[in-house]
């Protein structure tokens, strides 16, 4: 799951680093993600997933690191099941 | 009689009292409307007061017209994060076939909207968005910026009752184009300018943090930021609610946002933030209407002051 969302952020050219520079707890927002592109990896997630964000989860917070995303993730994998 | 509509019923009361007063004229589209000349002389005196509160900044006036490049609403996102707003002109560009082929569909009563074509240009949603691409292709911001003095017709595709929420409107808009610290700073100074100003039309207002009408479930992550960063507020007076009061000035941040997009650039090439301040002219007029009656001969002494001298 955690290898699967860092490889989505990388492969989609939000940041200006390299994803494997950042841990989990560092701000994308910080290492230069824009608005627009928290919303281009939010539809990206949920196709890879085939999950849906709840409302409650459409939030800056739950795309601003890569910890809470896999976090938000992997609950919503398995509410699936 | 001087009659000041409130409490207020519903929107869709105040829009009638302000057709049966001729205030507004129907046209039969919600959201478009005729204004009458004590409307306009209200929204002048109102523009004037503006003026005078921003004299000394030396703004550069430029007035576009209601439309746009079409490509550069796009280029601008617009249709990224307001598709439900936009508007884009259509034109007829056929032929001779094609023009009796439309002419026997309106005679039938059919839909012939199919026959147009998408022209080059694009309703303005904002009076500042044909600004950024002309001040990029300037040159290099100079070193202490930019202020520009905007006005323009917008259209928003958003038919409602609400005689606040037109579909044609004018926005005047200040713009300022600098350092962050610029811009911030200019927003700050009109958040309080705005306040002052309003407070001395007799009009009960206040300032809220906000975000723009985002479009759909992406739009909900796009309002979460820009709330959680503070980018917006809006100056809120009760005009067709009292529930639910209307935004008549807002005080935007954009932060590098436009400055990326269609680089404005300083000489050094660090990009230029921008901030706008803008103010929905017939809002404004509909609260003054509100709160002080439809017979502005009537209007509290010190008002009529303000606005006329």
């Amino acid at each position: 799951m955690r290898d699967r969302v860092r490889a989505i952020v990388g492969s989609m050219n939000l940041l200006p680093v390299p994803v494997d520079g950042l841990s989990d707890q560092d701000n994308l927002f910080d290492a230069g993600m824009t608005s627009f592109g928290s919303v281009q990896l939010m539809m990206a997630i949920e196709e890879e997933f085939d999950i849906e964000f709840p409302n409650s989860l459409l939030t800056r917070k739950t795309f601003a690191t890569l910890g809470g995303l896999i976090s938000a993730v992997d609950q919503l994998v398995g509410q699936k099941v | 009689m001087n009659a000041p509509a409130k409490p207020m019923q519903s929107p869709e009361a105040f829009l009638n009292a302000l057709f049966d007063e001729s205030i507004l004229i129907k046209t039969g589209v919600d959201g478009l409307y005729g204004r009458a000349g004590v409307f306009e002389d209200v929204i002048d005196r109102f523009e004037d007061a503006v003026t005078k509160m921003a004299v000394g900044d030396q703004a550069t006036r430029i007035h576009f017209p209601p439309g746009m490049p079409r490509k550069n609403l796009e280029k601008a996102g617009y249709l990224k994060s307001f598709p439900q707003l936009a508007g884009c002109v259509h034109s007829f560009m056929g032929d001779n076939t094609d023009h009796a082929k439309l002419v026997g569909m309106i005679e039938r009563g059919e839909d012939w909207t199919g026959m147009q074509d998408a022209t080059e240009v694009a309703l303005t949603p904002a009076a500042c968005y044909p600004l950024y691409p002309t001040v990029a292709a300037a040159g290099p911001v100079p070193e202490g910026g930019r202020l520009f003095d905007l006005k323009s017709y917008c259209f928003r595709h958003e038919p409602s009752k609400d005689p606040a929420r037109m579909q044609l409107f004018r926005m005047r808009e200040f713009v300022r184009i600098g350092t962050a610290d610029e811009v911030t700073s200019f927003r700050a100074t009109w958040l309080e300018r705005g306040e002052k100003l309003i407070a001395s039309l007799g009009l009960p207002c206040v300032i809220d943090l906000a975000n723009d009408p985002f479009f759909g479930r992406t739009g909900r992550v796009l309002a979460s930021s820009q709330r959680d960063q503070g980018l917006k507020f809006e100056l809120l007076i009760p005009v067709a609610s009292d529930e639910n009061p209307t935004a008549c000035l807002s005080f935007n941040y954009h932060q590098n946002h436009f400055g990326s997009l269609w680089g404005m650039h300083f000489a050094d090439g660090d990009v230029a933030h921008s901030a706008c301040v803008g103010f929905g002219l017939e809002r404004t007029a509909l609260a003054l209407f509100r709160h002080h009656g439809t017979k502005v001969e009537a209007w509290p002494a010190d008002v009529r002051r303000v606005l006329w001298g």
